[in-house]
């Protein structure tokens, strides 16, 4: 017989004295803020130190860094605006492209699949969020952004029966390096992540609350759009934001696929450049302390819109729960 | 505040660094790091002493060795004079490479397109906007251009191969020098930027009617279609070896003061028009007279022994008359107490 089987009353009496009980107790209280307040120095430190390298950048130019979409390492005059409208843009799109994805699939997982294949597919979804960025960053570049110039680019701008606000849309140069693409590959990248958790959440609904609804004589569809996903709908905010969060900050994989061109894009198939390729792209050869200050000021901003998102996140989830 | 970085960084550094007094220690340029590389492996087989060499870009080079936490910085962008006489340090090139520029034409073969400085610099700022363009019809008589928009592709990251690209578009373009200008990232006037020159390579082989430029050795070992480039005596060379040696034993070292010298443009028949060396930055006075002899006789010995292993990697070594005037300047220019640290033994 093991202890958890145990009752209370044939629990073994204490072995140590009370005293000392609370000693180890207020140790490991103490051990356990200590770990607490780190954290939050770290973060803390985090952001004064990118304010402080920032600040010069800030100085000058003021509220113009926001607005202004110039890049010019040689006059040396910083604008973030085109990285900002690029981080966003990718962003939102990878979560329009991916959420859909993630719902279907751990939808199927959960409710549809067969037992013996459900296991292998959640492995083969988990796997993908192994994969390190660089990898899908060379895959993009060297696989996916020609097989998209010659199959989806070159044919739309060719077609002439198209619209012409939408051919205004798909204007660009036709080599697949662009901000649709890098949002494809950021959607295969936040895929698992959400998946995954959305997985879990609807593992969490009661089977009664399924049978139930099955019982009344709701179709499938029914259930998984009526009853699942409502009731699992705080959770679902939360992936979102997880996700959302993820692909704002992604790097090397954007690098690689963006285009890299400074500025607004003009159209979803345009170059474009993000705060974290930008960074990546100029941190080690920006030798002037005022290029250098505008990269850490575009950390900042990045970091402010992480925490935005988190922040909004937060909000949405309580206005929920009333 | 970044120096506060590097600070923190070069006492990470050297207490790591401690338990290896004997080696030498380097950080910068990545294009050189290969051969630096071959170099400090047979060196340290010859004699004992390694070299740990960081290959973190030129800029971070230059902020290593301001900071003092490398025995030596290393940079494809040399430093003007009189930052280095700001900073007290000394430059000398090691190597030399230079820059070509690759097309992707359909129907077009290496070395079939020959380009001015002047057409480079009106290409790449979207002034000439498609390949049979008179301007380009006109250099090119009895060469088929196709009528096809030009794609411009540069580099993403900044990098000395785009500071020496820009240098010599500078150079050869009023237009461009003011409105654009030279620098190891520049705000691109056109184009779509590829990471490394990898990014470009694929950038051009992906996108037919493009044309990007990619360090020398990259474009030989990927048998990457150039175009020739109009040198200062009217000829077309070949981006070849000899050919960049042409330019660097054109050059006149002697007349460059802290040997600020872009090899861009030399004169000669055969010097390829955007060739460039590559530099190492070593403090004039010398806190430790061992360290500072140990980087000078490591690079002693590699001008000594190292030109096959550097061409094997398509880097042109230095002319020998250019290295005996850098042996002589390493005797005056970094001593330690007053005394010299190297004296040709």
């Amino acid at each position: 017989m093991n202890a958890t089987t145990m009752d209370s009353e044939t629990a073994p009496p204490r072995e140590t004295a009370p005293g000392q009980s609370e000693l180890s107790e207020t140790i490991f209280r103490g051990l356990c803020f200590g770990a607490a307040t780190l954290l939050m120095a770290a973060l803390a430190g985090v952001v004064i130190s990118l304010a402080i390298g920032g600040w010069p950048a800030f100085k000058q130019f003021g509220f113009g860094f926001f607005t202004s979409s110039a890049w010019n390492p040689v006059t040396e005059d910083y604008g973030a605006a085109g990285p900002i409208v690029g981080t966003v843009v990718t962003s939102v799109l990878a979560l329009v492209i991916a959420l859909p994805l993630a719902v279907g699939v751990s939808v199927f997982l959960v409710e549809f699949c067969p037992r013996n294949i459900a296991k292998p597919i959640a492995v083969a979804v988990e796997l993908l969020a192994g994969i390190p960025s660089i990898v899908y960053g060379m895959w993009g570049l060297f696989v996916l952004a020609p097989w998209f110039a010659l199959h989806v680019q070159l044919p739309l701008m060719t077609s002439t029966s198209l619209p012409g606000w939408f051919q205004a849309m798909i204007a660009g140069i036709p080599n697949g390096a662009n901000i649709f693409t890098a949002s494809l590959i950021l959607a295969i990248m936040i895929l698992p992540y959400m998946s995954a958790v959305f997985r879990e959440l609807l593992l969490t609904i009661p089977s009664q609350v399924r049978e139930a609804a099955y019982g009344l004589g709701s179709t499938n569809f029914e259930v998984v759009s009526k009853v699942m996903i409502p009731y699992v709908r705080r959770g679902a905010v939360g992936v979102v934001m997880l996700g959302l969060g993820r692909a704002l900050g992604e790097t090397m994989a954007v690098t690689f696929i963006i285009g890299n061109s400074h500025g607004f894009p003009h159209s979803l198939f345009d170059s474009g450049s993000t705060i974290a390729s930008t960074i990546a792209n100029e941190f080690a050869e920006a030798t002037s302390d005022m290029h250098t200050s505008a990269l850490i000021a575009l950390g900042l901003v990045l970091f402010i819109l992480t925490f935005a998102v988190l922040a909004i996140a937060r909000l949405l989830l309580a206005s929920e729960k009333h | 505040m970044f120096k506060t970085f590097v600070a923190a960084a070069g006492v990470a550094g050297l207490l790591a660094s401690a338990s290896y007094a004997a080696d030498i220690s380097g950080a910068g340029a990545t294009f050189p790091a290969p051969v630096y590389a071959k170099w400090a492996e047979t060196y340290k087989a010859t004699t004992g002493t390694g070299l740990n060499y960081q290959a973190i870009g030129s800029g971070g080079g230059i902020k290593q060795i301001k900071a003092k936490t490398v025995d030596f910085g290393a940079s494809d962008k040399p430093l003007k004079p009189e930052d280095l006489d700001a900073s007290g340090l000394y430059q000398f090139p090691t190597v030399v490479g230079g820059v070509v520029p690759v097309v992707n034409i359909p129907g077009i073969n290496a070395g079939q397109i020959k380009l001015t400085g002047p057409m480079l610099a009106a290409i790449f700022y979207g002034q000439v906007k498609t390949w049979d363009d008179p301007v380009i019809a006109k250099a090119n008589p009895g060469v088929k251009l196709p009528s096809m928009p030009i794609t411009v592709v540069h580099r993403s990251d900044g990098s000395g191969t785009s500071f020496l690209f820009t240098s010599y578009l500078s150079m050869k373009s009023p237009a461009w020098s003011s409105k654009v200008g030279a620098s190891d990232s520049v705000n691109w006037p056109t184009g779509l930027g590829g990471k490394g020159n990898d990014g470009v390579s694929a950038f051009v082989k992906q996108t037919p009617g493009s044309i990007g430029y990619v360090e020398y050795a990259y474009a030989k070992q990927n048998k990457m279609a150039y175009v020739l480039v109009q040198n200062k005596n009217g000829k077309y060379p070949a981006p070849t070896a000899e050919d960049f040696a042409a330019a660097a034993a054109g050059a006149k070292w002697a007349q460059a003061p802290g040997n600020y010298l872009l090899l861009l443009d030399q004169p000669g028949a055969n010097a390829w028009p955007i060739t460039g060396a590559t530099f190492i930055l070593v403090y004039k006075n010398q806190e430790n007279a061992a360290s500072g002899q140990q980087v000078l006789k490591f690079f002693d010995w590699a001008y000594k022994n190292g030109d096959g292993a550097a061409a094997q990697l398509d880097y042109v070594p230095l002319p020998l008359p250019v290295k005996n005037l850098i042996r002589k300047q390493w005797t005056t220019n970094v001593t330690a107490g007053g005394k010299p640290v190297y004296t040709g033994k």
